[in-house]
């Protein structure tokens, strides 16, 4: 069964008396396990495709399941809880606090989403730093982080929970080619190591091919069948 | 909620400037309540005490209808003797009562031989005098007797009377005064001394010896203007006006009325009116920390939460409840609070220490009058203060902290 599954998905934003259609006819799966991309140019609906998996928005019409749950179903509070036990996610902006620590960023999911004592906190945020070699900089503050360090901080604090899913929308866009592919390669580590789902969108062509598993996005719509034929994607 | 106290208190220090000047202005509106009413306070009981404890004492009790007539120091209202001896009966079973000085109120013209000027005049025992308004032996200056205030064939001249004309302690005057059947008597004294002026009613009045006061209006038999009561504690004295006007209510004139009227010090001098006022300049200034408070911090968490829109849709999308996020802002909000009131709690009392051991000396009214102030302020008023401060802080927080619960996810990670 697929960890995620979007079934005849459309969705369009209203901007004052205008009609935007995002996404239109989308249908995928994503198998557990996947590392999955959503390529495609600007505009053609991958960050609204990634909002609708991640429990950020609902579809305008057809189906959108994550873990076996339907997640137009879900309000607010349910949809935050659900993401707070289900999914991690990784921003472009990295969006690390900045008053904290390393260390405090990547327990912060556990200490202020999952409500877990301190002291419980200590080894699942040693293992991940570990993960992403970031433990030496554990105590330093993301002002003080590269780029790619502050992005790898992210891939942390997203795996921390153990998430069964990891959004990322265009994690390499404030990345330079050679930091972008580390990046790509460690959260692909991560998969392998945590066996975590993970999904994430990209136009950088440098990157895509990193991905097990593609759908090409235009116009929000797909236009292919997944370019890397896995045994997960379909249309 | 420490982990969210903490998380809030990091918050603070992102724009250090900003939270510090903020934490100064909400200091500085502590520190000024603080210093005003402690300032105030000590003002206001060294005035009301030098009144009560100089002059007025904390009660005093009349014949029916005497204070509606006070200024012509009526001589046709005075307590007769079975009378007084009821009143003095009541006054001395009732708990409570520290001293009790009965004084007879009357005009006299006053001589030097040379000049003749009129003179309001108070008949005393001096001892239940000094017991029932403690304070006036230190406003008798030049005394002939310090400690005693005076003994039979002495006067206590008013400050600014004596120095009008030109008498001064060992002098010898005269007083002549018209008693209630019309007829006059004089008869001289020595004067003891001279009292300084205070502000209010008696504040001018000069003083003699009950009982020359008697012969002086030729009283057959002790007759008494009022009778000065003291509590035993300040804070008391509400509670045994309460029981005395229960006691006394009973007591009727031969037509049925009551035959004695008590007032409280407060009921009998105009400087209760400017205790009112300072009371509420007092709630003015506390008006005006409350919305100095409310303003700037609510200028702070809306600015706090315009500037991190997108770190709060991050905090959203990675599963922060909207509750959790409101606990943030409120907290941050809290936190300000707290530790802007606690700076100012302690710099407001450091300021009232100095004041204290530096002094503070107010000259009041005409007669030069100096009145060493030591301002303190009750703990209980400090921590109004501060849980005013709190309470406050966390109101102007409460709205930029839904503003911030409210926003979409993915409107705010849309944000520039």
């Amino acid at each position: 069964m697929a960890l995620v599954s979007l079934e005849n998905v459309g969705k369009t934003y209203h901007m004052d008396e205008v009609e935007v259609p995002a996404l239109a006819g989308v249908s995928l799966a994503i198998a557990e396990g996947s590392f999955a991309a959503l390529v495609g140019p600007s505009g053609s609906g991958k960050t609204t495709a990634l909002n609708l998996i991640g429990c950020l928005d609902k579809p305008s019409s057809g189906r959108v399941t994550v873990a076996g749950q339907d997640v137009s179903l879900l309000g607010r509070r349910q949809g935050a809880a659900f993401r707070g036990q289900k999914l991690g996610f990784v921003f472009q902006e990295f969006n690390l606090l900045p008053v904290l620590s390393v260390a405090e960023n990547v327990e912060y999911p556990l200490l202020m989403i999952r409500d877990l004592p301190k002291a419980q906190c200590g080894p699942a945020v040693a293992r991940v730093l570990e993960a992403v070699g970031m433990s030496d900089q554990a105590a330093k503050y993301p002002a003080q982080l590269s780029g790619g360090q502050k992005q790898r901080v992210a891939v942390a604090r997203a795996l921390v929970g153990n998430p069964a899913l990891v959004l990322a929308d265009e994690p390499t866009a404030n990345l330079d080619g050679a930091t972008a592919h580390r990046v790509i390669a460690l959260m692909k580590q991560m998969r392998d190591e945590f066996g975590t789902t993970f999904v994430f969108s990209t136009h950088d062509p440098r990157v895509m091919d990193q991905a097990e598993v593609l759908f090409h996005l235009q116009d929000g719509r797909l236009v292919d069948a997944p370019a890397i034929a896995g045994e997960v994607g379909h249309v | 909620m420490f982990k969210v106290i903490r998380l809030a208190l990091k918050n603070l220090t992102r724009y250090k400037r900003r939270t510090l000047l903020t934490g100064l202005l909400i200091a500085f509106g502590v520190v000024a309540v603080i210093l005003f009413v402690g300032l105030s306070g000590s003002f206001t009981r060294v005035v009301v005490g030098q009144i009560t404890d100089s002059v007025l004492s904390h009660l005093q009790v009349h014949r029916k209808g005497y204070v509606a007539s006070i200024d012509n120091l009526p001589l046709d209202r005075l307590i007769p003797s079975p009378a007084l001896q009821k009143l003095e009966d009541i006054l001395a079973q009732t708990p409570g009562v520290a001293a009790v000085s009965p004084r007879i109120k009357f005009a006299a013209m006053l001589s030097n031989y040379v000049q003749t000027t009129g003179a309001r005049l108070n008949g005393i025992d001096p001892a239940k005098e000094q017991a029932a308004a403690p304070l006036l032996a230190s406003r008798v200056k030049d005394a002939a007797h310090p400690g005693t205030l005076l003994k039979p064939g002495e006067v206590l001249l008013p400050e600014l009377l004596a120095k009008g004309m030109g008498i001064k302690t060992g002098d010898t005057v005269v007083l002549v005064a018209t008693n209630r059947q019309g007829s006059v008597n004089g008869m001289t004294f020595k004067v003891a001394g001279v009292v300084e002026s205070l502000m209010g009613p008696g504040g001018r009045d000069g003083y003699l010896h009950i009982k020359d006061a008697a012969t002086l209006l030729r009283m057959t038999t002790p007759e008494i203007s009022e009778v000065a009561v003291r509590a035993q504690s300040f804070a008391g004295v509400d509670k045994l006006a309460k029981a005395l006007r229960a006691a006394l209510g009973p007591i009727k004139n031969k037509k049925g009325q009551p035959l004695f009227e008590l007032h409280t010090w407060d009921q009998l001098t105009p400087f209760h009116n400017v205790v009112r006022m300072i009371d509420i300049m007092i709630l003015g200034i506390k008006i005006i920390l409350i919305a100095v408070v409310l303003i700037s911090v609510l200028n702070v968490m809306m600015m706090s939460v315009y500037e991190r829109v997108r770190e709060i849709g991050a905090l959203a999308a990675m599963g922060t409840s909207p509750g959790r996020i409101r606990g943030l802002f409120v907290a941050e909000g809290f936190c300000l609070g707290l530790v802007s009131s606690l700076a100012g709690a302690a710099i407001g009392l450091g300021a009232l220490l100095v004041l204290n051991l530096t002094g503070v000396e107010v000259h009041f009214g005409m007669a030069n009058q100096v009145f060493a102030l030591s301002p303190t302020i009750a703990p209980l008023e400090v921590v109004w203060a501060c849980v005013i401060v709190l309470a406050v802080s966390v109101l102007a927080s409460l709205q930029p902290a839904a503003k911030a619960a409210r926003l979409e996810p993915v409107e705010a990670l849309r944000h520039v």
